[in-house]
């Protein structure tokens, strides 16, 4: 019985001191009125938005910024509730995408349309990230294709496309029809391959962007559509409006940047960093110099106090949100184990849960935690590892007390002892080895899983991992992934190592019959 | 003449299953009754009965002249040692942590817990050095001489035994039998024991009641049984019994 108090006591100090570090954590390091700002998960988003933090720099401004967040949504409901302050964005993205079906035809219902939600827009920073059809340059010039229409005149040539532009409403199909292009070689491919196959020589036109590093890397050329076929994708910063008020000189400077950016300077910077290995801050200054003369101090930090820094960060999500599952699980599995009626409810509700996609419950979560949290990235991480981990420690809490031998319940029930001191006495201490199961379950499964914390800038080792994904950089990845996993072990070990001292000796003895 | 249990008009079932039919029985103070039957009978459902662990359907139990209800059972359960079959001894805890469960969360003084321990370790002949083991590594035996331990442990008035020799071995088992004979002498406390061995019934119990399908079909001696059997169930059971110990073995 002293080891079970043993128990209840470790879980209660390290439950508390876990809650400490969250008091003391990203979120609660309140800096004075600090710009964060968004990025999407490719290089130009990130150079664009490091663009933007070196001019918020330049005029002041603390910036925070929440890197290479895996997807429009999240960006777009970070911005609405104000947990970023501005985005890079593409026209084409807003009106298609995040507000297709309003029937905004112009800039200045663009501009009407987000004035009603607390937003504003920069014009054009000069460049088109629209699809356009590439070609080998050697064969297109053999071949005297310019243009898309030209393709029309040679119907033995192998199209190729990523999967993603022949299902789309503007892809193959609709360009078909408006250039009345004759080709039956036509099909589908992993984008990364179509590159890989066009620089070989193997497939004949594919799917680009405007701005495409590939296209210089690889030398292609890409044909003019004529017919303005596909949609304008021209680059914008989308902030909050009330910076006109808090920061109108930086507002000012995104301003001054319009136009000042074409296709070929923004390739040339999406080249630098993905050939030449360039840092996106670097691309940023250099593109920052090239258009308002102003030199920007670059950042660079160290490999080894990055990996710190990360695992501090992923030691803080996992655990604290381990934490909070704890004091939640624990009395929701209680409940689920004597109170039959509510058993289904609290089961399915936590295994729903477990069901709901990583992404779209950190989208989903982003309303809810800006009405405790100005924060984007470390309160949804945590928020949603805390929702992941109650299946487990639920389940097992369930289970570990419903697994209970009847005639021991019993004996209990016969000696007279009252319900409160049988729990805690008895049943808890006898279920133990499971809950603890549960609780390590939970705690391994959330070091894998705070990775995804990449997806919402919330740091720790996802951070290397998207970024590496992003660049497609092996060793950016695995500076990520390595520690992770032996992360994952270690923590393994540790719970291995509290069962040994948590379960009661008497459970861990070998049957002596 | 009060009664140590009084059963009156009790019925029991699970769901569609009726467990006991409204029987009604009591129980002299002080002494000791069989409750015999084969498998399923109800036998064991009545000693749950007896002590609140299942409430019943309709009628009513008093313990010691108290009405035994939802808000009575935790008190007058400490009034009624419990024992069953396999030992229920709480894994995590040492025999000593087992025995002594309850009397620490009365608040019992630890000297009188002390004295009391070995008090009953001698009379239930457990060697001290086992009171420091956990159930894992107590042979059968040691576990119901444990168990025991714990039933006595507060002094109740009342024994309730579940088949508490079932799962020993013939030795062990024979031994024990003898042992709990002395001892239901010596400490003279109301016994209720269940069991499906009539030569175990007939060396514990002064009254066997014979049981069968929730109802009471014999209430008497061993004698009683056997010579003046009031159905041929109660005759056949008493053969069956018989050839199981004398001449059988195919068992």
């Amino acid at each position: 019985m002293r080891r079970w108090n043993s128990l209840g006591r470790a879980l209660c100090v390290s439950t508390g001191a876990l809650l400490l570090v969250a008091a003391g954590s990203p979120s609660a390091r309140q800096e004075e009125a600090a710009l964060k700002i968004g990025s999407k998960a490719f290089t130009e988003s990130v150079i664009l938005a490091e663009l933007a933090a070196h001019l918020a720099r330049e005029h002041g401004h603390t910036v925070e910024q929440a890197r290479g967040l895996g997807g429009t949504r999240l960006l777009w409901e970070a911005l609405l509730a104000g947990q970023i302050d501005v985005y890079p964005e593409y026209t084409g993205t807003l009106l298609q995408e995040i507000l297709s079906g309003e029937g905004i035809e112009d800039l200045a219902a663009l501009q009407e349309a987000l004035a009603d939600r607390g937003l504003a827009l920069t014009r054009s920073l000069g460049f088109d990230n629209t699809y356009v059809i590439g070609m080998q340059e050697e064969r297109a010039a053999d071949l005297g294709v310019a243009s898309i229409g030209d393709l029309r005149d040679h119907r033995e040539l192998r199209l190729r496309f990523s999967n993603e532009f022949m299902q789309r409403a503007d892809g193959w199909e609709a360009l078909a029809a408006r250039y009345a292009l004759p080709h039956r070689d036509v099909r589908g491919l992993e984008h990364a391959l179509a590159y890989e196959a066009i620089g070989q020589g193997q497939i004949d036109v594919t799917d680009l962007y405007a701005t495409d590093a590939k296209i210089l890397t690889l030398n292609l050329r890409a044909l003019a559509d004529d017919l303005g076929h596909f949609p304008h994708y021209l680059a914008v910063y989308v902030y909050r409006s009330e910076l006109e008020e808090s920061a109108p000189e930086f507002v000012a400077s995104l301003h001054d940047l319009e136009g000042s950016i074409d296709e070929r300077l923004m390739m040339r910077m999406n080249a630098a960093v993905e050939v030449d290995g360039e840092g996106e801050s670097a691309a940023a200054a250099q593109l920052l110099s090239a258009t308002l003369k102003i030199d920007a101090a670059v950042e660079e930090r160290s490999t080894a106090s990055d990996i710190l820094r990360y695992t501090v960060e992923h030691l803080q999500m996992v655990f604290v949100s381990l934490a909070l599952a704890i004091l939640v699980a624990l009395p929701l599995g209680i409940t689920a184990a004597y109170c039959a009626r509510l058993a289904q409810p609290i089961l399915g509700a936590v295994g729903i849960i477990q069901t709901i996609p990583a992404i779209a419950l950190l989208v989903l979560l982003i309303r809810p935690v800006s009405w405790f949290s100005d924060d984007l990235g470390y309160p949804q991480a945590v928020v949603a590892l805390f929702l992941y981990s109650l299946l487990p420690i639920v389940r097992n809490t369930h289970a570990g007390l419903q697994g209970i031998a009847p005639e021991l319940k019993e004996s209990a029930e016969a000696l007279g002892l009252p319900f409160r001191v049988r729990l805690w006495r008895i049943e808890l201490p006898l279920a133990s080895p499971t809950i603890l199961a549960g609780i390590k379950t939970a705690a391994v499964i959330n070091v894998g899983f705070a990775t995804l914390g990449g997806f919402i800038g919330a740091g720790g080792y996802g951070d290397p991992i998207f970024t590496g994904i992003r660049l497609n950089d092996y060793e950016t990845i695995l500076e990520g992934a390595l520690p992770a996993a032996l992360l994952a072990l270690a923590v393994q070990g540790l719970f291995d190592l509290a069962e040994r001292r948590l379960v009661p000796r008497g459970l861990r003895l070998p049957r002596d019959e | 003449m009060t009664y140590a249990i009084e059963l009156e008009g009790v019925a029991k079932s699970f769901g569609s299953v009726t467990a006991v039919r409204e029987l009604s029985l009591q129980v002299a103070a002080g002494r000791t009754l069989v409750l015999i039957g084969p498998s399923g009978c109800g036998k064991s459902t009545l000693l749950r009965l007896m002590n609140g662990l299942l409430v019943p359907d309709c009628g009513s139990l008093t313990v010691e002249g108290q009405p035994l209800t939802l808000e009575s059972a935790p008190e007058l359960r400490r009034r009624m040692g419990y024992v069953v079959q396999s030992g229920g001894l709480f894994p995590h805890l040492t025999a000593r942590g087992n025995v002594t469960l309850l009397a620490r969360h009365l608040g019992l003084a630890e000297p009188s817990i002390r004295s009391r321990l070995s008090e009953l370790a001698e009379l239930v002949r457990l060697p001290e050095a086992a009171l420091d083991r956990y159930p894992a590594q107590l042979s059968g035996g040691q576990s119901q001489r444990v168990s025991l331990m714990r039933a006595l442990m507060m002094d109740p008035g009342v024994l309730l035994l579940d088949e508490p020799l079932g799962a020993l071995d013939p030795m062990v088992r024979a031994e024990l039998q003898e042992e709990l004979h002395a001892l239901f002498k010596r400490l003279g406390k109301t016994v209720v024991m269940v069991t499906h061995d009539l030569a175990e019934a007939c060396y514990l119990g002064e009254r066997i009641v014979l049981v069968r399908e929730g109802e009471i079909v014999q209430d008497g001696t061993y004698a009683d049984l056997t010579d003046r059997p009031v159905s041929s169930f109660v005759s056949d059971f008493v053969r069956a019994q018989r050839h199981l110990h004398d001449g059988g073995g195919e068992a």
